[in-house]
């Protein structure tokens, strides 16, 4: 099953839960994060809606 | 000439052996072509496989001026054969399955089974020609291996072509559209992809078609996962693939339209080219483990009666 490893969103606290939370400036600081974590993590990055991003894990 | 001729006529068994060893090896060689499958590319790897052919196509020959000695337990020797012919499709699969996790687009388990399933397969063959042309040159003389001997290679050679995605599905070309996220294939939704960096690659790099099958039988086979990964694996060794380990967004990737039973591809080929990425899909061979028949089954059970 896939598994969310982190979120990344601009709007503070419109999110909370299990996964590591990052909170971003503005957009482009969302995308530059989403990147970097997609890079290390070697997970894909999903957009839900512009100012929330998900980071899933599907190899295991 | 006639001399020699004449001693061959004289010599039935030797005769036998030697040319049903010659054909069976040749019909192994035939078999052994190194395709756009890329395997296996290395001498090594080619090696083995002559010599395991020599090996049957030997036995195939010898057995039968044995059973013409009325030496029946000659025949255990091809259970030896067929012994050491199952741990061949072992080895590939051992291989195969090992190479598979260093692979950008992996092959995926159906593939590597339908390919060790091959060659387990055509051993059989070169055994069976080895044998037709002994018995042939046993019953007749060396003329009539040479017959048994073209008979064979004429099998082979139907064997070797087997059925491709072009039996099966009309294959078109599709644009690729994003829509925000929402990454389409023609009208078959794919996947969402975050990052604006990966949209662009994919807008720019990605070349997307759609699988129309032609009927119900085509439809299960096309949503079987291990053909679809054949499919993108294949694609992908011959175009080329725009990835790197830890770009999870930029996969080649396969989706089905539920309605419809139409597969959507995306692939992401380092050669853009038209022709040959649908050359490319058209070609790639129907895996043994994906084609059903169902409505054939359900014709027996249901519609049987009523055709008599």
């Amino acid at each position: 099953m896939a598994k969310i490893v982190g979120v990344v969103t601009t709007i503070q606290g419109s999110v909370a839960g299990g996964a590591p939370i990052f909170y971003a400036k503005e957009r482009d600081e969302l995308q530059r994060i989403a990147h970097l974590l997609e890079k290390i993590l070697d997970c894909a990055a999903h957009e839900m809606n512009e100012d929330l991003f998900i980071i899933v894990n599907r190899k295991s | 000439m006639s001399l020699t001729l004449g001693w061959l006529t004289e010599h039935k068994e030797l005769t036998g052996v030697v040319m049903g060893t010659a054909f069976g090896v040749t019909a192994r060689l035939l078999m052994l072509r190194s395709d756009y499958r890329q395997y296996p590319a290395y001498p090594h790897g080619k090696v083995i496989h002559i010599a395991l052919g020599i090996i049957a196509s030997a036995l195939g020959a010898v057995a039968v001026p044995a059973l013409y000695d009325k030496d029946y337990t000659a025949l255990t020797f091809l259970t030896l054969a067929a012994q050491q012919f199952r741990e061949v499709r072992n080895m590939e699969r051992g291989t195969l399955t090992a190479i598979d996790e260093l692979e950008l687009v992996p092959r995926g388990a159906a593939y590597i089974e339908g390919i060790s399933v091959v060659f387990e397969g055509r051993n059989y063959l070169s055994i069976f020609a080895a044998f037709l042309v002994s018995l042939a040159v046993m019953a007749t003389s060396w003329w009539g291996g040479l017959i048994a001997g073209a008979c064979c290679f004429a099998v082979v050679f139907r064997f070797m072509r087997g059925t491709t995605i072009a039996h099966i599905a009309h294959v078109e070309k599709a644009e690729v559209r994003l829509d925000g996220p929402d990454l389409y294939v023609g009208d078959v939704y794919i996947m969402n992809v975050g990052l604006d960096e990966n949209r662009e690659i994919i807008a720019n790099e990605g070349m997307g078609f759609i699988l129309t099958p032609k009927n119900d039988d085509a439809k299960v086979t096309l949503s079987n996962l291990g053909q679809r990964q054949a499919i993108l694996h294949d694609v992908s060794t011959r175009l080329g693939v725009l990835r790197d380990d830890g770009d999870p967004a930029l996969l080649p990737i396969g989706k089905l339209a539920l309605k419809s039973g139409k597969l959507g591809l995306l692939v992401l080929p380092r050669e853009k080219d038209q022709d040959k990425a649908y050359k490319a899909l058209t070609g790639v061979p129907l895996l043994e483990a994906a084609v059903r028949r169902p409505t054939k089954a359900n014709r027996k059970s249901t519609e049987g009666s009523a055709h008599g």
